[in-house]
């Protein structure tokens, strides 16, 4: 939902960076405002992953210029699990397992850390049994998995429900999801689509990093924007999209405009 | 965010149990010869029996050579430099805690374990060991009506000794090994343990023992002994001050379970394992040999290992008595210069006997972790059977781990499984952690703590949450 007088709460501005020697983000410019969907689009490799990761707070990335302003604060000078307090959620491309580690006792410490922040009281054993039990129902996970150590032996659609699971007791105020759709077959994109679709609220924003328009059919974007090369060298609505779908991202390398990305020196 | 640094970091927190108490103790000159170990012999007031098993031990020793195959790799030790006896002048025989030095009440206070009636553990009877004495044994009478005896064995000689005589040596013998000859020779203070058959003994025991001298040597010996039908959980924790000097420890743990009888041994140790360069710290050199003599008889060691400069130590099971089983759980830490060559044997004489073993090995810093362990099925164990897993993780880029499992069987019909696994705790899994909003030292933490779960659901309720805790400690400040 597109409302030019909602609150800036996202702010990215001409962020460069890279990993080891390698530039990988050169010059990223995205604002989002509250209430809003936005799609990043792309080839491997143009850099729409590494963003994601970045404006999580990802330590193997340097950033070597610019800022991303949360809500008008330095994003960048906070710690990962900072910026998750606060209201950064980052939906995985492959969630990580750790085995061990029960999914009930991180989903539980997770959600405690953000409600610290926000102020309100940590849950108990109890009280987070009746709020995941409640949660879970949105991803149609079964509850089995709530007792296995976080993302070990989960397929590739049970891992992504996870993370949508995670979203929903974290309740983020900017969600990026990383190719959320990935691996997942047309049930679980339904599912886990109406999961994101009804955690929206006017007051959040969603970033869906995607290589498909498929995911785009059951999320509905308001600006489709077009990486390449480490920055955004095209923003649309959701027609842009379609047009990808048809005609892939070649024609992108003949437009204008798209000079002095990587590949051009 | 520099993630190699802050695992460095979250490793090294200072130890909070290294203070000295500042009392006087009655001390033999430093150095070994055979008129120290009768003096000794002589100060404890013993039987001619204990001299003599003392002095023939000495002989021993003498013959002996370090054993230089373990992983550790330390400077020489000069046996000659190190104090074989140390007591706090005070303490001579007390018959009620009024008695005993407030001094020493106070530092067991400070370390957790207060023995004063009113303040003292509501369900755990304690042994508390000074350097080289035992100071005082809470919930003696308690014990003594279920006809369950618990002193230091200073105690159990003098009022005991047609069983001292009968058991001591009896698992392992005077001429085992370099350190336990030592330990026969010298050996001051530790825990009795004696379970009447068909008791099941009504409380958790536990000796504690803290090493306050920083140039004597510590040199316990435990003995516990589990009749028919019996069983007893004992625990024993153990942690020293600061030197910048190294303090010896080799103690000498004998464990004897008679037909039915259950023991189950758990160690906490958190000796002082020197500053991040390695300067100081404690060198502990164990024998702990557990004997399932009877049939149906269960031994089970659980150790949480976080403590001292080097760590020698093999708790085993010589498996005799048919369908007898014995189990080793161990999750040892080591970081900063800390080297640990860790692990167990597992003997199968009897038929059908069982055992399992499960180790986990952390490493941070720039330390060093093996395990070692041997299973061996006798060509009379038929049938019997053998569960290994050893784990290791890696924290950090400059630690070491190793695994030297040795299994030897001359009975076809057993069965031996042994899995084997190292890992790392990844940037990726932290970083999953944080993005979640966990904190960078919490989330390392509950990857160890998961990491050992398997070992911490062996420990007595009391002591799990506390062997936790120790290791969240211990490597806060170790990861980056």
């Amino acid at each position: 939902m597109i409302r030019q007088d909602a609150k800036v709460i996202l702010d990215i501005v001409d962020l460069h960076a890279r990993v080891e020697d390698q530039t990988i983000l050169n010059g990223v410019n995205l604002k989002v405002r509250a209430g809003e969907i936005h799609a990043v689009m792309g080839r491997n490799g143009s850099g729409k992953s590494t963003l994601s990761k970045i404006i999580a707070g990802h330590p193997a990335y340097d950033v070597t210029s610019g800022t991303i302003y949360f809500q008008g604060e330095n994003l960048l000078a906070m710690e990962p699990e900072e910026r998750a307090r606060v209201g950064i959620f980052l939906g995985f491309q492959y969630p990580i397992e750790i085995p061990g580690v029960s999914n009930l006792e991180f989903l539980r410490v997770s959600t405690n850390a953000r409600r610290t922040q926000l102020g309100l009281e940590e849950l108990d054993t109890f009280e987070f049994e009746d709020l995941v039990n409640e949660r879970i129902k949105l991803v149609q996970m079964d509850p089995i998995f709530l007792n296995r150590s976080v993302n070990e032996g989960f397929s590739g659609g049970e891992k992504k429900r996870n993370e949508i699971l995670q979203m929903a007791l974290l309740e983020p105020i900017v969600a990026i999801l990383d190719e959320t759709d990935s691996g997942l077959d047309i049930d679980a994109l339904r599912i886990v689509s109406s999961g994101v679709n009804q955690l929206a609220k006017p007051n959040t924003a969603t970033i869906l990093i995607t290589h498909y328009q498929r995911l785009l059919n059951e999320i509905t974007p308001d600006y489709v924007h077009v990486m390449n090369a480490g920055r955004i060298i095209r923003t649309g609505g959701k027609k842009l999209a379609l047009e990808l779908e048809k005609s892939g991202y070649e024609w992108l390398d003949a437009e204008p405009g798209n000079q002095g990305g990587l590949n051009h020196g | 965010m520099n993630s190699e640094n802050s695992v460095g970091e979250l490793v090294s927190q200072p130890y909070k149990y290294g203070f000295v108490t500042d009392i006087e103790t009655e001390k033999i000159e430093k150095g070994l010869n055979e008129e120290v170990v009768r003096l000794i012999s002589s100060k404890k007031k013993e039987p001619d029996f204990l001299l003599q098993f003392r002095l023939k031990a000495f002989n021993q020793w003498k013959k002996m050579k370090e054993p230089i195959w373990a992983n550790l790799g330390y400077p020489e030790i000069d046996y000659q430099d190190i104090i074989y006896y140390a007591a706090p002048k005070k303490i001579e025989k007390k018959e009620s805690l009024e008695e005993v030095d407030p001094k020493l009440l106070e530092t067991f206070d400070k370390l957790g374990i207060p023995l004063s009636e009113q303040k003292r553990l509501s369900n755990v009877a304690v042994d508390a060991v000074f350097d080289s004495v035992s100071i005082a044994t809470t919930y003696k009478e308690k014990l003594a009506e279920y006809g369950v005896i618990f002193c230091s064995i200073g105690e159990a000689v003098n009022d005991y000794p047609e069983l001292i005589e009968r058991y001591i040596g009896s698992v392992v013998p005077s001429n085992d090994n370099f350190f336990a000859a030592l330990n026969s020779a010298v050996f001051s203070d530790g825990s009795f343990v004696y379970i009447p058959k068909g008791i099941d003994c009504p409380m958790e025991l536990s000796s504690y023992f803290r090493i306050n001298s920083g140039d004597t040597g510590q040199f316990e010996r435990t003995l516990i002994i589990a009749e028919e039908g019996a069983s007893v959980s004992y625990l024993e924790g153990c942690t020293a001050p600061m030197f910048d000097t190294n303090t010896l420890h080799a103690a000498v743990v004998e464990l004897v379970a008679l037909d039915h009888a259950s023991i189950k041994y758990s160690t906490v140790q958190n000796w002082y394992s020197g500053n991040e360069h390695g300067i100081g710290g404690i060198y502990n050199f164990v024998t702990k040999r557990g004997h399932c003599r009877g049939k149906k008889s269960k031994i089970s060691w659980s150790q949480v290992e976080t403590g001292s400069a080097i760590t020698w130590k093999y708790p085993s099971c010589i498996l005799q008595g048919e369908d007898s089983i014995g189990e080793f759980y161990s999750v040892a830490l080591t970081n900063n210069q800390q080297k640990a060559d860790t692990g167990t044997k597992m003997v199968h004489v009897g038929p059908r006997t069982r055992s399992t073993i499960v180790s986990k090995g952390i490493s941070a810093g720039h330390s060093s972790n093996s395990y070692r362990g041997l299973v061996q099925i006798g060509s009379k164990a038929l049938g019997a059977r053998n569960y290994s897993q050893c784990d290791s993780m890696l924290i950090g880029d400059q630690a070491e781990a190793k695994t030297y499992p040795y299994i030897r069987s001359q009975q076809p019909q057993s069965n031996i499984e042994h899995e084997a696994s190292t890992c790392r705790i990844s940037e990726d899994q932290l970083f999953y952690l944080q993005s979640r909003g966990i904190g960078f030292e919490e989330a390392v933490s509950m990857m160890v703590s998961g990491f050992c779960r398997d070992v911490f659901n062996q420990l007595p309720m009391e002591f799990a949450a506390e062997a936790d805790k120790l290791l969240a400690l211990k490597l806060e400040g170790s990861v980056g």
